[in-house]
């Protein structure tokens, strides 16, 4: 014997209330379509529509207030099989709340229907507007007429990609029009027009639905986008992130005795990250631990770019600077942004470029012309100068990481080794 | 199995370490919507895991999150505070559907939007009350990039096997700041079995078994599976608030509390004859452990205590605190966070604090504390 959708033919709304006819109309729709109450999903959210749960013999999942379409979406991303079928409910409080559900359903073109209970107003909760009440419609809190005009769900759902999209009046038999939504491929919304009758009715005597539809523009309709469904990322690789992750084998020696910590500090774009990267992955060539981190300025195209490493003969726990061992100064911007912690320097390094003025500071000072090597490559030569002054690490780990990192072509190797000839 | 690499050092971030473990100990998806500093984790996601959608906001993420979860695959988020405070209603929304996700917590400093490239420890007491009604939430907090991997596995395992969404909290500085590493020490992440209902007889959504409900996904046709939101009775149907719908809200409370014993992680350095302890979680766990050895080398006596599950809080750390003369608590924010969720407004004598706002504390703050 076939389960029928519904436990009961007495659902738990008002009389005369829209939500019964849409609940019996829907199940009517599917078992005409062929499925079975287990292979729907019903979702539904707060708001007198979701009630229905407990009568049905569908799975039912009953969330948030206007985020089941959102819910209903992440369902359908997980549906593996064809044959089953997302429906969602909501009303038309639920449709402004998670607006933006709505709207990436209908762009990602998602496989569900979203059915949207506009009976013009929030009956739940004491039938206040909403944001589809019509313009000049009452109720418990626009007595005089609501004074604004409420959205076209169905016209933003067709302009945002949704597959199909109609608006019906609650009234009568809506089974094959449901059922048109129900089979389409893609995401399908139907707009069903209702009066709630414990508010609607009664602050608006002697409307009718179809007055109340025509003089707010609520045109009846179906709209279409020939677009294809969602369709899951097919093959999709999946890269193990430590594959490409390449030991670093010691090869050569340090003599580092302690942790040092190191700040380069340049201008964006003139590879001070780069820099720094070359440095630590020397270190580590040469037996030492390290952290490196970057700091520069949202915008990451412009103004400073500091980097900061720690060295270390032995494992490093605590990476942070508060004033550091060494700091290289290549432009305007990585000086002024490093300005207070140079000036905290009781001892130590400050490599500083020569067209810069020498800001107050305990370190001992060394100026060069870094930047005549060229902006871009001012914090990749500070790094050599750095090594070959303080001999925390050698000159030849740095150029064996540029071979080995493939960046001979990218660093001016040549002209770095002549620099420090000179 | 060791990786590859084993003995070799390599330069790497938590980030990467942590979605590598989530991948393997079974996480199906990534969704999210990018926010510093969980960038990395974001494009880690999108390269490892075999299902990746990019939400528009935090909300429609814990929403398809929580949608995907329903159908059985497991579903990994990252994001911040501005981010996660767009979750909030929808993480209560599967804590209540009993939904298994991982939600992993990159804490920036604040309030609001705060400094996005700025550090911080400031969100703990923020999770602790998270869930109305103050249900506690599992929080698993990283101490260093062995964590990342690790408890990332456990936080897969735990969202699982509880059927509940879990934070793994960690910062800025933990999973943005590369370092050497040897991946040698990297253990094997065995895959999380699912479970799923098998029996004939009727299947009720939340009816547990030693606390947790047997799950089934909405995808399967043999039994009815009724998810809720909303107060709830063990088939799923809203109830008002009779006596079965509050013993299952009672329940999700005991679950967490009852079956995260088996997952009390932390780690103590006990030193012998030591009166003084030092207690610190996540980013500033590493100055400790630099405060501790130095501490030692002076000729002090003092034991060291890394927490690593923050709740539910194991009673025994407030036991252990008050067995030592000094306790120093150490934590990135200036309220004392971990102190006043053990010990509320009432802090016992012997428990001091090192704080922080802006920049990660120092392991001579620590000691000196210590000393003090």
């Amino acid at each position: 014997m076939n389960i029928p959708f519904l436990k009961t033919d007495a659902l738990p709304f008002c009389k005369g209330c829209g939500h019964d006819l849409i609940a019996k109309n829907t199940t009517r729709a599917l078992e005409k379509l062929g499925f079975n109450p287990l292979d729907v999903i019903m979702v539904t959210d707060i708001g007198c529509h979701g009630i229905i749960d407990k009568c049905l013999n569908t799975h039912t999942v009953h969330g948030l207030h206007g985020r089941s379409s959102a819910l209903g979406a992440g369902i359908t991303f997980g549906m593996e099989e064809p044959g089953k079928k997302v429906i969602v409910f909501i009303g038309d409080g639920g449709s402004t709340i998670g607006l933006q559900h709505l709207m990436e359903a209908s762009r990602l073109n998602l496989n569900m229907t979203v059915v949207v209970h506009d009976n013009f107003l929030y009956g739940m909760t004491g039938g206040q507007t909403s944001g589809l009440t019509p313009h000049g419609f009452n109720t418990t809190t626009s007595r005089d007429g609501n004074p604004f005009f409420g959205y076209d769900i169905c016209a933003l759902a067709h302009t945002a990609g949704a597959s199909y999209i109609s608006r019906v009046m609650g009234i009568g038999d809506i089974s094959d029009k449901l059922a048109v939504a129900f089979s389409t491929k893609g995401f399908s919304l139907v707009e069903v027009l209702e009066i709630c009758p414990s508010y609607g009715m009664k602050l608006n005597p002697r409307r009718k639905l179809s007055e109340i539809a025509e003089s707010s523009g609520k045109e009846m309709g179906e709209w279409l986008n020939q677009r294809p469904p969602f369709s899951p990322q097919q093959g999709r690789k999946s890269e193990n992130l430590l594959e490409k992750v390449d030991p670093i084998a010691p090869k050569f020696k340090s003599y580092l005795k302690k942790t040092t910590s190191i700040i380069l500090s340049g201008s964006a774009g003139e590879g001070v990250q780069l820099a720094a990267n070359v440095l630590c992955k020397a270190a580590m060539r040469s037996g030492l631990s390290i952290t490196q981190k970057g700091s520069y300025p949202v915008t990451v195209g412009v103004g400073f770019s500091t980097a900061e490493v720690n060295l270390s003969p032995r494992e490093i726990h605590f990476h942070g600077i508060a004033v550091p061992d060494m700091v290289v100064v290549t432009s305007a911007d990585g000086l002024a942004h490093n300005k207070q912690r140079i000036a905290k320097m009781q001892g130590g390094f400050l490599f500083i470029d020569e067209s810069l003025e020498v800001p107050p500071t305990g370190a001992e000072v060394i100026c060069h012309d870094f930047r005549g090597m060229g902006a871009r490559n001012a914090s990749i030569f500070s790094v050599f100068f750095l090594a070959l002054k303080t001999g925390i690490i050698s000159t030849e780990s740095l150029f064996k990481t540029i071979e080995e990192e493939g960046l001979s072509e990218k660093l001016p190797v040549a002209k770095i080794k002549e620099a420090l000839v000179a | 199995m060791q990786e590859k690499t084993k003995g070799n050092r390599v330069l790497i971030d938590g980030s990467r370490l942590m979605i590598e473990a989530l991948a393997r100990a079974g996480a199906d998806a990534f969704i999210g919507y990018p926010i510093t500093p969980a960038n990395l984790l974001y494009q880690y996601g999108s390269q490892r895991l075999k299902l990746m959608l990019p939400a528009p906001d935090e909300i429609t993420t814990l929403q398809w999150m929580s949608g995907l979860s329903a159908t059985g695959q497991l579903p990994v988020t990252a994001t911040s505070f501005p981010g996660f405070a767009l979750m909030l209603e929808s993480i209560n929304m599967a804590y209540m559907m009993e939904l298994p996700m991982v939600i992993i917590l990159v804490q920036r400093l604040g309030p609001a939007t705060g400094t996005a490239t700025c550090g911080a420890q400031g969100d703990l007491l923020l999770l602790r009350g998270m869930i109305s009604g103050a249900h506690p939430i599992p929080v698993l907090a990283t101490a260093d990039f062995n964590d990342c991997w690790d408890l990332a596995a456990k936080a897969a395992e735990v969202a699982i096997n509880l059927r509940t969404p879990v934070v793994l909290l960690t910062s800025k500085e933990e999973v943005m700041t590369q370092k050497s590493f040897d991946m040698g020490t990297l253990a094997k992440v065995i895959p999380v079995e699912r479970k799923h209902y098998d029996l004939e007889c009727e299947y009720k959504s939340y009816k547990p078994t030693d606390f947790v409900p047997d799950f089934l996904p909405v995808t399967q046709n043999k039994h009815q599976v009724r998810l809720n939101a909303s107060t709830h009775d063990q088939t799923g149907i809203l109830q008002h608030s009779n006596e079965e719908s509050m013993a299952n809200t009672r329940r999700l409370e005991e679950k967490v509390i009852q079956r995260m014993k088996s997952h009390y992680y932390y780690s103590l350095d006990e030193q012998k004859g030591a009166k003084k302890l030092i207690v610190a979680y996540g980013i500033t766990s590493s100055a400790a452990l630099d405060a501790t050895e130095m501490l030692r080398n002076n000729g002090d006596k003092v034991s060291l205590l890394i927490p690593r599950t923050l709740i539910p809080t194991p009673a025994f750390y407030r036991e252990l605190m008050m067995k030592h003369e000094r306790v120093v608590i150490a934590e990135e924010n200036i309220n004392h966070q971990f102190g006043k969720l053990l010990f509320g407004e009432n802090t016992p004598a012997n428990v001091a604090f090192v704080g922080s706002l802006g920049k990660m504390i120092s392991p001579e703050e620590i000691m000196k504390e210590v000393t003090a």
